[in-house]
C-alpha cells in the first residue's frame, strides 16, 4: 500500500519541484500520403493528420488532470518531408505548400509542433532534398507551428560537407527572412548528426522511416527535482552523489512510463519510446545549469564541467533505463542556453563561452542547442561550428546538433527575447577566425575507422 | 476496483475530514485507507479510495472536490493511484 509520505514526495515534486511530462509526440507515417500533385498530396497529409491525431490534445490534458502531473506538450512528428514530396514538388515554393499545410493542421488540432519538415542527407542529396533545404526559409517565415530539421552525417556514412555549406546558408537565410522577430525562424531550425528516428523533442523530431504508421513517444522533464534533492545532501561522495541521481532519474521516468503507457491505450496507437531526459525550462529551479551548480561548480562553463556533465548525464540512463521498457530518442541532458535560467546566467557571467559548450556536448544530449549568436557571422563560420558538432557525432558515435540564432542586428552584448519555453538569450562570441576554405571544399569527409579508439 | 487517492493539505480545522467523507458517501466512493500527519502546522491528510462503484465521471469528482476545498480554505487533489505506485514500488 502506497504510504502518505510516498504521496506527498511525488506531489511535492509535482506542485514545487517543476516535475512534468514536457511531450507526448505522435510519430505519423506519411509516405502513403505522396502523391502525383502538391494539392493531392496536401489533401491526403490533412486528412491523415486529422484522423490520427484528433484527440491527442484532449488525451494529453485529460491524462494529466487525472494523474495530477502536467502534460506540458502535445506534438506530432511526421515522415521527412524531402521524401514524402519528392514525386510531387518541383520547385521549393512547392515545398512552403506542405509546410503551411502541416501548420493549418497543428493549429486545426491545437499541437504547438509539428516536427519533420526535414531532410536526411547524411551521404548525399537528392533533388528533393535541396529543394526542400532551399524552401527552408520560407518555409519557417511562413508557418508558426512547423519545425524543420537536416541531419547532414552520421557514424556510418560521414559528413555531406556539400550539405554542411549548404545549411549554414540557410541558418543565415532563415535568420534574415524572421529578422523582425529577432530571427525566430532558426529557433525551428536544426541540423543533425546521427539523428534519430524517434525523437519526441523538438526542432529535431521526425518520424523516421524505420518507424511503424504511427507512434507515441514521450520526453519527461525534472531538472528540479534532481537539484531539490541533490541539496538535501550537500558535500557527499560521489557514490552517494551518483546513486542519488538515479534514484531520481527512476522515479522521474516512471512518471513518463506511465504517460506513455495510457496515451498509447486511449489514442489506439502503439507506445514507442521514452526519451530519458532532463529538459530544462526558463523557470527558475527547472534548470540544468543549476545541477551542475549543485554538483559543485560556481558556474557552468568552469573547470570540470564537462565531468560534471558526464557524471550526471550517465546517471540519468542508468536510472531511466530500469523504469521504461523502451527507451529512445536523445535520452540525456539537455543544455540548451536560452531555455535554462542557469546557463543564461553563466554566459552573463563570463563563465561559458561556446567552446566550452562544444566540449560539454562530447558528454550529453545534444548540442549546441539554442545559442544566440552576432547577426553578423558569416555563413561559412555557421557552417564550421554544424561540421563541428557532425563530427563530434559521427566520432563518437552519438546525435549532435546544432541550433544557433544568428539574430540580424544584434550583436556581442545584446539580449534576445523569445518568448514562452524558447526563453531569452545573451548574444554569444563566435571565434572571428576564417573556415571559408576548409567548408568551401566540395564533397564528404569520409566515414570514421571503427577500431584504433585513441 | 479503480483506486484513487485523495489528498487534503491545509491548515487544520474542525470538520475537514467530515464532510469531505460525507460528499464521498454520497458520490458511493468507497474509502479503502485514511491516514494524516502534521507538517509545519499543515495538516496532511491522505484517502485511498475506490472510485469503482460511482456513477460519477473523474473530472466531476475532482471539480466537485475543489470546489469543496474551496469552502475549508484547503486544498484537495485527486490523482489516479497508479501514479504513486509506478513511481515509488519497481
Amino acid at each position: 500500500m502506497i504510504t502518505i509520505g510516498e504521496v506527498l514526495e511525488t506531489n511535492k515534486m509535482i506542485l514545487e519541484e517543476n516535475l512534468d511530462v514536457r511531450t507526448i509526440t505522435m510519430g505519423i507515417s506519411l509516405l502513403d500520403c505522396a502523391r502525383g500533385t502538391v494539392a493531392e498530396t496536401c489533401e491526403m497529409i490533412y486528412a491523415k493528420l486529422m484522423r490520427l491525431a484528433e484527440n491527442l490534445v484532449k488525451t494529453g490534458d485529460d491524462i494529466g488532470s487525472e494523474f495530477g502531473v502536467p502534460v506540458i506538450n502535445k506534438r506530432i512528428s511526421v515522415t521527412p518531408i524531402a521524401i514524402v514530396g519528392a514525386g510531387c514538388c518541383k520547385k521549393p515554393a512547392d515545398f512552403v505548400r506542405i509546410a503551411k499545410t502541416l501548420d493549418k493542421a497543428a493549429k486545426k488540432l491545437g499541437v504547438n509542433f509539428i516536427g519533420g519538415y526535414s531532410a536526411i542527407v547524411s551521404k548525399g542529396m537528392t533533388k528533393a532534398d535541396a529543394l526542400l533545404i532551399r524552401s527552408i526559409p520560407e518555409a519557417l517565415a511562413a508557418t508558426e507551428h512547423i519545425c524543420s530539421s537536416v541531419v547532414v552525417g552520421s557514424t556510418k556514412t560521414g559528413i555531406d560537407m556539400d550539405a554542411v555549406r549548404m545549411m549554414g546558408e540557410i541558418v543565415k537565410a532563415t535568420a534574415e527572412r524572421t529578422a523582425a522577430k529577432d530571427s525566430l525562424g532558426c529557433a525551428k531550425l536544426v541540423v543533425l548528426c546521427n539523428a534519430p528516428d524517434d525523437n519526441p523533442f523538438m526542432a529535431g523530431a521526425f518520424h523516421g522511416v524505420s518507424e511503424a504508421d504511427a507512434i507515441i513517444n514521450v520526453g519527461v522533464s525534472g531538472p528540479g527535482v534532481v537539484n531539490h534533492v541533490l541539496k538535501s545532501i550537500r558535500g557527499a561522495d560521489f557514490e552517494t552523489l551518483c546513486e542519488t541521481i538515479k534514484r531520481t532519474a527512476f522515479k522521474i521516468t516512471r512518471v513518463g512510463q506511465l504517460v506513455a503507457q495510457e496515451a498509447a491505450k486511449r489514442l489506439g496507437v502503439p507506445f514507442g519510446i521514452i526519451d530519458l531526459s532532463l529538459a530544462p525550462t526558463p523557470a527558475v529551479g527547472d534548470s540544468v545549469a543549476d545541477i551542475l551548480r549543485e554538483i559543485g561548480l560556481e558556474h557552468p562553463g568552469a573547470p570540470g564541467t564537462t565531468a560534471a556533465l558526464a557524471l550526471l548525464n550517465d546517471q540519468v540512463k542508468k536510472g531511466g533505463v530500469m523504469a521504461t521498457s523502451y527507451v529512445g530518442g536523445l535520452s540525456g541532458a539537455f543544455i540548451p542556453v536560452s531555455e535554462d535560467q542557469g546557463m543564461i546566467d553563466a554566459v552573463d557571467a563570463g563563465a561559458l563561452t561556446i567552446e566550452k559548450l562544444e566540449a560539454m556536448t562530447c558528454v550529453c544530449s545534444v548540442g549546441l542547442d539554442m545559442i544566440a549568436i552576432p547577426g553578423d557571422t558569416p555563413a561559412s563560420a555557421i557552417s564550421g561550428i554544424i561540421a563541428d558538432e557532425a563530427a563530434i557525432g559521427m566520432v563518437n558515435q552519438k546525435t549532435t546538433a546544432v541550433r544557433v540564432i544568428p539574430v540580424i542586428g544584434k550583436t556581442v552584448g545584446d539580449t534576445v527575447e523569445f518568448g514562452g519555453l524558447l526563453g531569452h538569450a545573451p548574444v554569444m562570441a563566435v571565434n572571428k577566425f576564417s573556415c571559408e576554405a576548409f567548408v568551401s571544399r566540395r564533397g564528404r569527409i569520409p566515414a570514421p575507422i571503427h577500431s584504433f579508439k585513441n | 476496483m479503480e483506486k484513487a487517492i485523495i489528498t487534503v493539505v491545509g491548515k487544520d480545522a474542525v470538520g475537514i475530514l467530515a464532510k469531505t467523507c460525507t460528499y464521498l458517501a454520497e458520490e458511493r466512493i468507497n474509502i479503502l485507507d485514511i491516514s494524516q500527519t502534521v507538517v509545519q502546522d499543515y495538516f496532511n491528510m491522505m484517502m485511498i479510495v475506490d472510485l469503482a462503484k460511482s456513477a460519477v465521471p473523474f473530472a466531476k469528482i475532482a471539480q466537485d472536490l475543489s470546489r469543496l476545498a474551496g469552502r475549508l480554505g484547503m486544498e484537495i487533489r485527486i490523482q489516479k493511484s497508479e501514479i504513486f505506485e509506478k513511481m515509488h514500488r519497481v
